[in-house]
């Protein structure tokens, strides 16, 4: 029997703007399985970064159902939500978003102490090793390439040992060659550690390497991928 | 200790924001401090003073009471005298355990300060005014040969203002007297210092006061039978009684005008500072809202995101606390030299005292302060969901 990571049904997003109402999401089914590495390709405004969101718990569906690791996430209370998200989803974002005022390491430990899986600096230090930064342990942000910055941001994510990885457009603020760098590292990770990963890109070169490809138009899942 | 160390660095990211910031709370924690720190010392050094006169009571010829304050303390002109009937009124009371009859003169000398002119004040004084101040002692010299002799004994400072000492003489020019100076007392860290003392019936003879007193001071057995004390002279009517107690109350309430300004500039430099702390670790949450978001989406509570700001702020303000008690501590003796200049009358003895207590409270005021400015910021930034602060828009 096949384990599902994330699992979908008729699911919408609907946003209230003043005088008019938005659906950015217009019933999505859609599943992933353990282990998978599926990239969603589209146009801007299909509603790939809102299909994110909520397979990330950071937002809420409007309506429909969403299942996160087995759990039904429109059941769960709010803390649930924040601790599922906490113990098993990691993301990696186009931005990085890493705290500019603490060294790579530190960056890492703090995700560690967020998800309160215990700071551990060996663990720490072995996983910017593995995404070849061992050199760049002590440095801040604002002294690290784009590609750099994104492989800490993957360590980040690695830290808490995640199910589930969430990966919003990750190399677009990169070039060519960091973007298959980085492209190669996520692949490694999900072919070595068998975390799952979802990808949205707008990259088709590197989207089409995944496993598995869904495209998105207008909200809504254009191959028919449904429950696979 | 994480969080701690994350929001020791956040402050860092913008140094001089965060160093202004300090500043203020700093300004006005040494502010607090060296009020505070006034109004210990100053209350010590006024006790200080008013226990080594010897005496609870002072009797004086009907006045002004402030004067009278002065008087004792400070020694002054102007004066009014009374009958010497009084003291023998007094003297015989069962419930006087010493009693000194002061008599004061000043004199002006035009030879004095190089030329340049001054006061001097004689006091005449008989054996019991020893007996009240036992603790004094002879730095030369002794005590007077005659009750009635024609010498002076001379306070610490007016020895040493005109480098006199034991055998020179000294020349009263209004009344063409010429006295010999038989002893110098040692320091005693009051008004005394700059006395010149006479036999009291030397000074009634010279000074034509002849029968007359300007004071006395009254030590009581029992410090109890003061209101009755007070109330059997009430009656006399040329006198009037200032007790000790009275005398620190109209101090106070000369200088305390003075500490409800200082406390008003204090008040104001505490709401400033935490408008300032209120307004950075705001302006930095507001700034960090996409980070604070990245944080929340990876992991972190709103209880974790409250007490990170909640740091930035306390740390901000325990720094500023110390720095404002080092600056206290280090500037306290500038404001001692300004706040003499300008209070009405400044005890002897160190005016600042600023004891372990205080610091103590003031830091942890300084923390307080942190709790207070931080909770709004720390509850802003803690209430943020996280997909609104990602796009930069909560």
């Amino acid at each position: 029997m096949e384990n599902y990571v994330v699992e979908t049904e008729n699911l919408v997003k609907t946003y209230k703007l003043p005088g008019e109402e938005v659906k950015a999401l217009r019933g999505i089914n859609f599943s992933i399985k353990e282990g998978d590495f599926v990239s969603i390709m589209g146009p801007s405004g299909s509603g790939k970064t809102t299909l994110m969101n909520l397979l990330g718990c950071l937002d809420s569906p409007t309506s429909g159902e969403l299942s996160i690791l087995g759990k039904n996430v429109i059941d769960l209370k709010e803390k649930d939500i924040s601790d599922l998200r906490r113990k098993n989803i990691g993301f990696i974002f186009q931005d990085f978003y890493l705290i500019p005022s603490i060294s790579a390491l530190e960056n890492v430990e703090m995700a560690m102490y967020f998800a309160r899986k215990g700071v551990n600096r060996k663990y720490a230090i072995s996983i910017l090793e593995r995404v070849g930064l061992g050199h760049r342990l002590k440095h801040l942000p604002n002294k690290l390439s784009g590609g750099e910055l994104q492989r800490v941001a993957i360590a980040r994510a690695l830290a808490i040992s995640p199910k589930l990885l969430l990966a919003d457009e990750p190399t677009g603020n990169l070039d060519t060659k960091n973007a298959q760098d980085i492209f190669n590292l996520l692949k490694q990770v999900n072919e070595e550690h068998g975390i799952t990963i979802l990808m949205v890109t707008h990259n088709t070169k590197l989207g089409n390497q995944c496993k598995r490809v869904v495209y998105m138009v207008d909200g809504k899942i254009q191959d028919g991928d449904n429950l696979s | 200790m994480k969080l701690a160390i994350l929001a020791y660095k956040n402050l860092n990211r913008k140094k001089i924001r965060t160093i202004l910031t300090i500043f203020g709370v700093a300004i006005a924690v040494s502010v607090m401090v060296i009020l505070s720190g006034f109004s210990i010392g100053y209350k010590k050094a006024l006790n200080n003073d008013i226990d080594k006169m010897g005496y609870q009571v002072l009797i004086t010829a009907k006045g002004c009471p402030y004067e009278a304050a002065t008087l004792m303390l400070k020694g002054g002109g102007g004066l009014v005298y009374m009958s010497q009937d009084i003291y023998g009124k007094v003297a015989y009371d069962p419930r006087v355990d010493k009693i000194a009859p002061q008599l004061m003169y000043t004199v002006y000398d035009d030879q004095l300060q190089n030329g340049k002119g001054g006061f001097i004040i004689y006091v005449g004084v008989d054996n019991s005014y020893i007996d009240l101040k036992p603790w004094y002692k002879f730095q030369v010299g002794n005590w007077f040969s005659d009750d009635n002799a024609d010498e002076v004994i001379m306070g610490y400072e007016s020895a040493e203002l005109e480098q006199r000492t034991v055998g020179d003489k000294i020349f009263i020019p209004k009344f063409n007297k010429v006295l010999t100076v038989v002893g110098v007392f040692e320091r005693t860290g009051t008004q005394d210092d700059g006395l010149i003392f006479i036999p009291l019936k030397s000074a009634q003879r010279i000074f034509n006061l002849s029968g007359k007193l300007s004071s006395i001071g009254v030590k009581l057995k029992d410090i109890k039978n003061l209101p009755d004390f007070e109330k059997d002279l009430y009656d006399e009517a040329s006198i009037q009684v200032v007790s000790m107690s009275q005398v620190k109350n109209t101090v106070i309430s000369l200088v305390s005008t003075t500490r409800t300004l200082i406390s008003s500039i204090a008040l104001v430099a505490i709401f400033i500072a935490v408008i300032g702390v209120v307004d950075t670790i705001l302006m930095s949450v507001f700034e960090r809202t996409q980070e604070i978001g990245v944080m929340k989406a990876i992991g972190a509570t709103k209880f974790d995101v409250f007490r990170l700001v909640w740091m930035e702020t306390i740390i901000i303000c325990l720094i500023g606390g110390i720095a404002g008690i080092i600056i206290a501590l280090l500037g306290g003796n500038m404001v001692e030299y300004f706040i003499r200049k300008v209070l009405p009358y400044a005890p002897n003895g160190k005016l600042m005292v600023f004891n372990l207590q205080l610091l103590m409270l003031s830091l942890f005021g300084a923390i307080a302060l942190g709790l207070i400015s931080g909770v709004y910021p720390a509850f802003r930034a803690s209430v943020m969901k996280p997909i609104k602060a990602m796009r930069g828009g909560e």
